[in-house]
C-alpha cells in the first residue's frame, strides 16, 4: 500500500525485538486503548548502557513500524542519549510517516522515556523530574467526547 | 491468490456493463440534447438504459433521474425533502445515527440552516424498528430518512414498514439503497417509498453515476444547476457510457438475483462460522437481517488496520471502521452506534462478498484471518493484560 513508505512497511511487517522480556530493568507503557495505540517498552540496562529492548504493541501499522524502529535506535546507546531520541528522529528513519500518523512516533519516544523512568524508579536512581515532563500517562491528547450528532 | 472481500466499497465493472459502455465513448459521442442523428442516438441510449433502470426497481422510467453518484442523489433526495418541507413550515427531518456520511453530512448542513434533526438509536442489533420511526415523526417532520442496508455491518432495515408508517402520517420518505440495490429485491412501490438512491459501482458498474428515484408528484430540487438535462433536475451534459453501462449492471445483476441471493448468503454464512471460532470475536450486526455478502466482526485486543495491512500482503482486499483507516481520532460512528466501545470497535474488519468471490477464497480468508489476529495478539499489551486477568474482556 502506498500509504507508508517501504521502511515502515518493513518494520512493521517484520517488526524488530517484538515481544516481552521477562527480566527487564524497565518497562514503560503510554498510550490508551480508546485512541487505538498502546506501546509497552522494555529495557534491560548494564553500566548505564541499554544492553536490550523490546516492545509490544496494540495500535495500526505505523504505531508497530515506530515501536520496532525505536527499538532498533536505542539499543547499545547509553541511556542519556536514549532520553534525547525524538518523535522527528524515529519518524525520520521510517523515511516518513503520513501527516495523521506522526502520533505514533510521538508515542515511541514517550515509551522509551517511560521505560527509563521506570528503570530509574525501580533502581532509587535520582534523577531531575523536569526531564520526564508533564505526564507520560496522557502522551497524546485525543478528544475521546462522542461528537454530538 | 488475491481476494477482493471488499464489495462494499466498490465492485469490478462487470465485462458485459464494460462491453455495453465501450461504443459511447468513441462512436456514439453526440450530446443526448442536440438534434441531429449523433445526439438522436444518444438520447436513445439515455432513455433505454432510464427505462431499464426503471423496471429493476419498479418504478416508471420518468421517476429515475441519474445523478454523478450514490452521495449525489442521497444530497438531492435530503435538500429536496427539506426545501419543500420548509415551504409549509416544516423544519424536522427523522434519520438513523448510522447513515452514510452523504446522509449525516447533508443533515448537518440543514441543522446549520436551522433544521432540527432527529438521528434514531439503531439498537444492538443495528436495525431501526418502524416504532422508533413513528414515535420520532412530529407535526413538522418534514423527512423521514433510513438507509436499506447498512454499508459497514450490512443490516437490512425494515423499510417497506417504516415507509407505511410515514405514509400514513403523511410524511416524505427517503432511502438509501446504495448498498441493495442489485443485491437484494427492490420495488420501490413494496417499499413504500417516495425516493431511493442508488449507485452503479455497487453492482459492478462504472463509479461516477448513480440515480435518484423520485415518486411522480415529488418535487426535486436541484443539486446542480444547469440545463433542461433529467426534467430540469439534474443540470450538465449525460454522462452516457456511465448511464449505459449502471443500466446493462444492473439489468445483469437483477436477472440472477435470487440465484446470487442463495449462493452469495452460502458464502457469507460460512466465513460467519469460520471468524466465530475465533475467541472473543463477536458479529456486529442482527445475525438474522443482514444482506446476503456483509460480514463485520470485532476481535478483541487487535487494531483494525495493523489486521488490514497484514490481510492485504496475505492476498486479501477488506475493510475495517478503526480510527486509523478513517483518518479520524474516532472510530467508525457506525459500530459506535451499535454502542460498541471505542476499544473494541478500534479492532473491527468488515468482508464484504458476492457473486464474483468462491468458496475457495472463503476458504483462504477463514484460514488466513485466524493467524493474522494470533500474531497480532501475540504482540498486542491490550491483549496481554486480558490475558492476564488484569483487564475484563468486553466481548
Amino acid at each position: 500500500m502506498a500509504l507508508y513508505s517501504d521502511t515502515v512497511m518493513d518494520h512493521f511487517q517484520h517488526p524488530r525485538n517484538v515481544g516481552k522480556m521477562e527480566d527487564a530493568d524497565g518497562i514503560g507503557e503510554v498510550g490508551n486503548a480508546v485512541c487505538g495505540d498502546i506501546m509497552r517498552m522494555y529495557i534491560k540496562v548494564k553500566d548505564g548502557i541499554i544492553t536490550d529492548v523490546s516492545f509490544i504493541t496494540f495500535g495500526c501499522g505505523s504505531a508497530i513500524a515506530s515501536s520496532s524502529m525505536a527499538t532498533e535506535m536505542i539499543k547499545g546507546m547509553p541511556i542519556e542519549k536514549a532520553l534525547e531520541l525524538s518523535n522527528k528522529a524515529v519518524a525520520e528513519a521510517l523515511d516518513g510517516l503520513p501527516a495523521h500518523k506522526l502520533h505514533c512516533s510521538v508515542l515511541a519516544e514517550e515509551a522509551v522515556r517511560a521505560a527509563v523512568k521506570d528503570y530509574y524508579d525501580k533502581h532509587d536512581i535520582a534523577y531531575d523530574p523536569a526531564i520526564f515532563g508533564c505526564d507520560l500517562a496522557c502522551a497524546h491528547e485525543h478528544d475521546h467526547t462522542p461528537t454530538e450528532e | 491468490m488475491y481476494v477482493y472481500a471488499d464489495n462494499a466499497a466498490t465492485t469490478s465493472l462487470s465485462p458485459r456493463a464494460l462491453e455495453a459502455m465501450l461504443p459511447y465513448f468513441s462512436q456514439i459521442y453526440g450530446n443526448a440534447s442536440s438534434l441531429h442523428t449523433p445526439g438522436q442516438r444518444a438520447a436513445e441510449a439515455l432513455q433505454k438504459a432510464r427505462e431499464t433502470v426503471a423496471k429493476a426497481v419498479n418504478a416508471d422510467f420518468k421517476e429515475i433521474y441519474f445523478t454523478g453518484g450514490g452521495s449525489e442523489a442521497d444530497n438531492q433526495a435530503i435538500l429536496s425533502g427539506a426545501i419543500a418541507g420548509a415551504r409549509k413550515g416544516k423544519k424536522h427531518i427523522v434519520s438513523t445515527a448510522f447513515e452514510h456520511h452523504a446522509v449525516l453530512h447533508t443533515l448537518d448542513k440543514l441543522k446549520k440552516q436551522g433544521f432540527e434533526v432527529t438521528l434514531l438509536d439503531v439498537h444492538e442489533n443495528g436495525v431501526v424498528t418502524p416504532e422508533d420511526v413513528a414515535a420520532a415523526i412530529r407535526e413538522d417532520t418534514a423527512l423521514v430518512t433510513v438507509m436499506m442496508v447498512n454499508n459497514e455491518i450490512g443490516t437490512v432495515q425494515p423499510i417497506a414498514d417504516i415507509g407505511a408508517v410515514c405514509r400514513e402520517k403523511g410524511v416524505l420518505f427517503h432511502t438509501d439503497a446504495v448498498q441493495a440495490v442489485g443485491h437484494i429485491p427492490v420495488d420501490v412501490k413494496a417499499l413504500n417509498v417516495d425516493m431511493l438512491s442508488m449507485a452503479a459501482h455497487k453492482f459492478h458498474g462504472p463509479k461516477g453515476v448513480g440515480a435518484l428515484y423520485a415518486r411522480k408528484g415529488v418535487v426535486l430540487a436541484n443539486v446542480i444547476e444547469g440545463g433542461q438535462q433529467e426534467r430540469g433536475k439534474r443540470g450538465g451534459t449525460e454522462n452516457i457510457p456511465g448511464i449505459v453501462g449502471m443500466a446493462a449492471a444492473l439489468e445483469e445483476a437483477t436477472a440472477s438475483l435470487e440465484r446470487d441471493m442463495a449462493y452469495v448468503t452460502g458464502l457469507r454464512e460460512k466465513l460467519i462460522e469460520g471468524l466465530s471460532r475465533i475467541p472473543y470475536s463477536r458479529l456486529n450486526g442482527d445475525r438474522e437481517k443482514r444482506a446476503p455478502g456483509t460480514v463485520n466482526f470485532c476481535f478483541e485486543g487487535i487494531e483494525g488496520e495493523s489486521l488490514l495491512l497484514l490481510l492485504d500482503a496475505r492476498g486479501i482486499a477488506a475493510s475495517s471502521g478503526s480510527a486509523c483507516t478513517s483518518g479520524s481520532l474516532d472510530p467508525s460512528h457506525v459500530l459506535l452506534a451499535l454502542g460498541l466501545p471505542h476499544e473494541i470497535a478500534h479492532g473491527s474488519l468488515r468482508l464484504s462478498v458476492d457473486r464474483t468471490n468462491t468458496e475457495e477464497e472463503i476458504d483462504h480468508i477463514i484460514r488466513s484471518v485466524p493467524e493474522v489476529v494470533d500474531y497480532l495478539r501475540d504482540m498486542s499489551p491490550v491483549w496481554d493484560e486480558l490475558e492476564r486477568g488484569l483487564t475484563p474482556h468486553l466481548i
